[in-house]
C-alpha cells in the first residue's frame, strides 16, 4: 500500500492467501496450514499482517465481536463488564495479544454503536457469528505467533501481508477489511474509482473507518450481500462496478471467493484437493500444503468469479 | 559441446539457497566443461537459473517461481513442473523447456533461443519479444504478443483476447480459436517459406502437428511510427 500524491491509498505489492477446508476432519489443522502459507509471503509484505478466521460459530446464535486496542496494557475486563451491564447478560471474552473477542446476544449495530461511544480508542475489527479478524504491525511471522494462529481450528481463513512503501504502517491500515457481518476481504491491487464508490455506498448507509480503497471494496460487497446477492452474484457485479487492479480473496460465514480483474496484473494461484481449496499470490505459499503434489493447480482466469461454500462441501 | 558430458551437480533448495545455485552457474571455471545441474525441491522459488551464459543443462525437479531462466544464454533449462511470471524473460539464446504450465509474460522481451511450454501460458505471453521463438502446446492468455517485434510465437491451442496488439514483425501462429485480435493485428496467408520455418520449429519442439493446421497472424503495419507510404515526406 502507498499513499499517492493525491493522498489515496493503493496497494502495490502485498501478499494474499485464502484457505478453505472442504473436509471437516482437517479443520483442526487450519491454523497450522494457514500460518505457513502467510508467513511464506512475508517478503511481499513485511510491514504488517492480518487475517480473518472463521471458527467456533456460537450454537446459541450469539455474536462475536473482535476488538483491538493499541494499548498493550488495556484492561479488556472493563469492556466485558461494560457490555454485560449495557446488554444485561453475562458476556464471555478472551484476550488474544492486542485483540479480544467478546461473545454476546445482541443486535450488531447496537453493539458497534455502543463500543464506539463508550470506548472511542478501541477499534472494532469484526462482528459476526464466526469471523474473527486480527491484524498487527510487524513481520508476518511474529504477528501470527503473537496471535498463536498455528493452534487455531476453523473452517476457513484469509490473510494479507502488507508492504507500505510510503504511508504510515498502522494496524487500522492493515488488511483484512470487514464491512459487514462475517464479511471480509483482502486485496492486492489498487482501485481507481473508490472515491466515487465510497460516496455512493455512504448514501446507501455503508460506513467506513479508513480512507483505504480496499475498505471501499469490502463495503461494496457488504452492500451487495445486504441487497440479497449471493457471494458469487456480488463478485460478478463487482466486475462492472469496481475499476482498477485487483485480486480479491473474500470470506463470508458460509464461504470463500476469489476474483481477479479482467486485466489480471496481480498474481493468484489456486490449489484444490478433496480436502481443501487454497489460494495465494504465489505458488511458494502453497508448496508446503499436504497433498499439494496431487492438487489441481491453476491460475484463476481474469474476470471469472470462483467461490466455494460450506453448504456445497 | 554435449552439456551432459560434464559432471552432474545437485542443488537441493531445501538445503542450498537459490543464490548459491546461481553463483555456481555463473562461475566460468565451473561451467566451462558443461555438465548438468539438478535442482531439487524448487518449491516455487524465484529467479532459479537466471543469468546463465554457458552451454550447461539445468534440470529443475518441480515447480519454479518468477523469472525462471531469465536472461538465459546458451544453457538448456528444463523445468519438470510449472513456472511463475516471466519464465525465460529476456532470453538471448539456448532452450527453456517447461513441462507444465507457465504464468504471465512467458518469454517476455526475449531476443533469441527457444522457449517450449508443454501446458498453457497465461496472459501477455511473448510480450515485446525480440527474436525468441516460443512454442506453447496448450493455450495462451489475453494480450499475448503485445508489441512483439521479432521471432515466432506458436500456439497449438487457443489464444485469449487482444492477440498481437500493436504488433511489429513477430509472427504468431495459432492452431485453435482466437478470442479476438488486438489493434493492428491481422490474419494473413503464410508464405511457403514461413510455413517451412513453422514446420522446423514444431519439429524442434517435438510437436507432431502439421504446420498446415496453423493460421498466421501478423502486423497490418498501420501503427508504425514510420509509414512506408510517407517515405517521400522524410
Amino acid at each position: 500500500m502507498i499513499i499517492s500524491a493525491s493522498g489515496e491509498f493503493t496497494s502495490l505489492m502485498c501478499g494474499i492467501v485464502g484457505l478453505f477446508i472442504k473436509n471437516p476432519a482437517l479443520e483442526p489443522a487450519l491454523g497450522r496450514m494457514f500460518e505457513r502459507m502467510l508467513v511464506c509471503l512475508s517478503n511481499r509484505g513485511p510491514d504488517s499482517a492480518g487475517f480473518a478466521i472463521y471458527r467456533d460459530e456460537d450454537r446459541a446464535g450469539r455474536l462475536k465481536v473482535t476488538l483491538h486496542s493499541p494499548d498493550s496494557a488495556f484492561v479488556w475486563e472493563a469492556v466485558a463488564e461494560n457490555l454485560a451491564r449495557k446488554f444485561d447478560q453475562a458476556v464471555e471474552h478472551r484476550r488474544c495479544s492486542t485483540h479480544a473477542v467478546f461473545v454476546l446476544a445482541a443486535d450488531a449495530a447496537a453493539v458497534q454503536a455502543h463500543v464506539r461511544a463508550a470506548f472511542p480508542r478501541v477499534n472494532i475489527m469484526s462482528v459476526g457469528r464466526s469471523i474473527e479478524i486480527m491484524k498487527e504491525v510487524g513481520p508476518p511471522a511474529s504477528v501470527l505467533a503473537r496471535f498463536q494462529v498455528a493452534g487455531m481450528s476453523g473452517s476457513h481463513a484469509i490473510g494479507h501481508t502488507r508492504m507500505a512503501t510510503e504511508s504510515a504502517v498502522t494496524t487500522a491500515g492493515s488488511h483484512p477489511f470487514s464491512s459487514g457481518l462475517d464479511l471480509c476481504l483482502v486485496h492486492n491491487g489498487s482501485l481507481s474509482n473508490h472515491h466515487r464508490l465510497r460516496k455512493g455506498l455512504e448514501r446507501e448507509g455503508i460506513s467506513f473507518s479508513t480512507d483505504n480503497d480496499s475498505e471501499v471494496a469490502a463495503g461494496y460487497l457488504n452492500w451487495r450481500l445486504k441487497s440479497g446477492d449471493s457471494l458469487k452474484a456480488a463478485l460478478t457485479q463487482a466486475l462492472n462496478d469496481l475499476d482498477g487492479f485487483y485480486t480479491f480473496a473474500v470470506g463470508t460465514a458460509d464461504g470463500f471467493g476469489v476474483l481477479r480483474d479482467p486485466i489480471a496484473c496481480k498474481p493468484a494461484i489456486i490449489a484444490e484437493t478433496a480436502d481443501y481449496v487454497a489460494m495465494a499470490s504465489e505458488y511458494r505459499a502453497l508448496a508446503d500444503l499436504p497433498g499439494i503434489e496431487r492438487a489441481k493447480l491453476w491460475e484463476p482466469e481474469p474476470g471469472i468469479v470462483y467461490s466455494w461454500s460450506k453448504a456445497g462441501r | 559441446m554435449n552439456p551432459s558430458a560434464g559432471r552432474e551437480r545437485v542443488f537441493d533448495l531445501s538445503l542450498n539457497t537459490v543464490r548459491e545455485l546461481n553463483r555456481s552457474l555463473h562461475r566460468r571455471e565451473e561451467t566451462a566443461a558443461g555438465g548438468v545441474w539438478r535442482v531439487a525441491n524448487p518449491r516455487g522459488a524465484h529467479a532459479i537459473a537466471c543469468g546463465i551464459s554457458a552451454p550447461v543443462e539445468v534440470r529443475i525437479e518441480g515447480h519454479a517461481g518468477y523469472y525462471c531462466a531469465g536472461m538465459n544464454q546458451e544453457a538448456t533449462v528444463i523445468v519438470d513442473g510449472n513456472v511463475g511470471v516471466g519464465v525465460a524473460e529476456n532470453m538471448m539464446s539456448g532452450t527453456v523447456h517447461v513441462k507444465g504450465s507457465a504464468s504471465q509474460s512467458a518469454g517476455a522481451t526475449g531476443h533469441g533461443g527457444l522457449l517450449i511450454i508443454e501446458g498453457d501460458a497465461g496472459a501477455r505471453c511473448g510480450i515485446s519479444m525480440k527474436g525468441i521463438d516460443i512454442v506453447v502446446k496448450g493455450s495462451i492468455g489475453h494480450m499475448s504478443g503485445f508489441m512483439a517485434q521479432a521471432g515466432m510465437l506458436v500456439v497449438c491451442g487457443d489464444a485469449g483476447p487482444a492477440l498481437g496488439d500493436s504488433l511489429y514483425e513477430a509472427k504468431i501462429f495459432i492452431r485453435g480459436k482466437v478470442a479476438d485480435l488486438g489493434a493492428d493485428c491481422v490474419e494473413r496467408d503464410a508464405t511457403a517459406e514461413e510455413r517451412a520455418a513453422l514446420g522446423r520449429l514444431l519439429e524442434r519442439a517435438d510437436s507432431p502437428l502439421p504446420p498446415e493446421e496453423f493460421r498466421l497472424y501478423g502486423s497490418a503495419r498501420t501503427l508504425y511510427a514510420f509509414h512506408v507510404d510517407h517515405a517521400a515526406s522524410y
